[in-house]
């Protein structure tokens, strides 16, 4: 399980091939996509239709309310070859999780 | 609209539930004619159904390796657990407050075990070990956390009945009895289907896991177990009012026919969650087979499909003539997904949950693999998810 106060932190996890190098996250670009009130499978779903028009290497955030999509979209992601960078429960919505993966270069 | 007939349905959801054994129902029926009365009276009719009462406990004690004054009844396998943990817990709250559990045990077994350690005014904690991708704890962290003491009781099932995967029961059991902690071994899923060792202190099953009529959860504690009731005394002090005799009479010839073809039905079944283990992936894209390869039981498989709504999913295989479980929680009223596939990390949405029950036709098993594609596909594309 994420504590709460990892998802502010730009330290969620490694970023292996990223073109930003060392540059936290929280300074890249990351396209957003608003899953709130969307049921499973819906999240992953739009994350995945966001993924899919964006070139290797971007990030890409979900924000959902559904509590699968906590445990469906790093699943997602390990699927597909993607890093998550951050995953956590929003401060400010302890029943919001905000999810941000690199997509994989590979395609 | 159509003249063929329709095809016989096929029952791949037997956790729990599964078929009725026909000489089950029979000795139902026949213990209903013989057994009726009261077996606490000291009348003829009373003493005949405690006899079959008695021949019966016999009889399911010797296959649960356990003696039959250590062997209680219950009206169902969720109140077998929380009266275990319940029970024990009061007992040994000198000794200590919390409990271990895995992770990945039924809902009613955490469920009890975060009652009885929210209770009165010294709460303890339910300390939850991880399990591994294949849904395994890690025995030495389970091992650790005993060490550490404050413990009242610790729970690891055999095998987990949603994934198929056997626990390190007998290790973990070690390691409880060196530091004096009662071990609860939660067999629900596995006695009836794989032997069942003498490694643990108290031992619950379900007899409608093994082709009984439902109505009768099991409950074996040592003798050597501490516990006290934090309920209202009674005749039968673990399960208040007794236990329907015709029932338990059923459960006994059912385990009797169960243990009597077990290595057979096991390498049948085995044989039948290898073949679909193993087609699932090839025939339809995405999709995540869970559980252990080897260390798991017989008659449980389990996968989850990408983008689909696993609800969505079962009912279009209802429609097709399949009953089969899941895990998910998409669209229904159960708004968590399955806490065990949560806690391997693996896909919770489009999940298919098959319990092979005993004596599956092979040729139903093909039946299900050729229909399965096509009923993915019908949900992706209601869903609109093709080429993601």
């Amino acid at each position: 399980m994420t504590s709460p106060d990892r998802a502010a932190s730009s330290d969620g996890g490694s970023t292996p091939g990223s073109p930003a190098g060392e540059r936290p996250i929280d300074e890249e670009p990351s396209t957003t996509v608003d899953a709130r009130g969307a049921r499973c499978p819906m999240p992953v779903i739009m994350i995945a239709r966001a993924a899919a028009s964006l070139p290797g290497g971007s990030l890409v955030t979900v924000l959902a309310t559904d509590p699968a999509a906590r445990h469906d979209v790093p699943a997602w992601a390990r699927m597909r070859g993607h890093t998550v960078v951050d995953d956590g429960l929003a401060p400010a919505r302890p029943d919001e999780v905000r999810i941000t993966v690199r997509l994989s270069t590979d395609d | 609209m159509t003249h063929a007939t329709p095809a016989p349905r096929v029952f791949l959801d037997a956790a729990g539930h599964a078929p009725v054994h026909p000489q089950a129902r029979a000795a139902l029926l026949a213990a209903v004619e013989q057994g009726w009365a009261d077996p606490r009276r000291l009348h003829a009719e009373g003493r005949r159904a405690r006899m079959l009462l008695d021949g019966a406990r016999e009889s399911i004690a010797a296959h649960l390796g356990t003696r039959p004054a250590e062997l209680r009844f219950a009206g169902t396998h969720v109140t077998a657990l929380h009266t275990a943990v319940r029970g024990v817990t009061r007992g040994r709250r000198r000794v200590g407050r919390d409990v271990v559990a895995s992770t990945v045990e039924r809902a009613a077994l955490l469920h009890a075990a975060r009652f009885a350690t929210a209770d009165g005014d010294a709460p303890g904690t339910t300390a939850l070990i991880p399990v591994d991708r294949t849904g395994r704890v890690a025995p030495d962290r389970f091992i650790a956390r005993l060490r550490e003491g404050g413990v009242a009781l610790a729970a690891l099932q055999h095998a987990n009945g949603e994934v198929g995967s056997l626990q390190p029961v007998a290790e973990v059991h070690a390691a409880a009895r060196e530091n004096d902690i009662p071990l609860l071994v939660d067999a629900g899923s596995s006695v009836g289907h794989v032997p069942v060792d003498d490694a643990w202190d108290l031992l619950a099953a379900d007899a409608g896991d093994w082709g009984a009529p439902v109505g009768l959860g099991l409950l074996a504690v040592r003798p050597r177990v501490r516990w006290a009731p934090d309920w209202p005394e009674d005749d039968d002090p673990w399960f208040p009012g007794g236990v329907s005799v015709p029932v338990v009479l059923a459960a006994a010839v059912a385990l009797d026919l169960a243990r009597s073809d077990l290595a057979a039905e096991d390498a049948h079944r085995r044989a039948l969650v290898a073949r679909i283990r193993a087609e699932v992936p090839t025939r339809v894209p995405d999709v995540q087979i869970v559980g252990a390869d080897d260390e798991r039981l017989p008659h449980v498989v389990t996968f989850s499909c990408l983008y689909v709504d696993g609800e969505a999913l079962v009912t279009e295989l209802d429609r097709a003539g399949f009953a089969v479980g899941s895990g998910s929680a998409c669209t229904s009223s159960a708004l968590e997904p399955s806490h065990v596939l949560a806690a391997m990390g693996v896909l919770t949405h489009g999940n298919v949950r098959i319990t092979v029950p005993r004596g599956t036709d092979a040729a139903d098993v093909e039946r299900f693999l050729d229909v399965l594609p096509t009923a993915v596909a019908t949900v992706r594309s209601a869903l609109g998810v093709e080429g993601l």
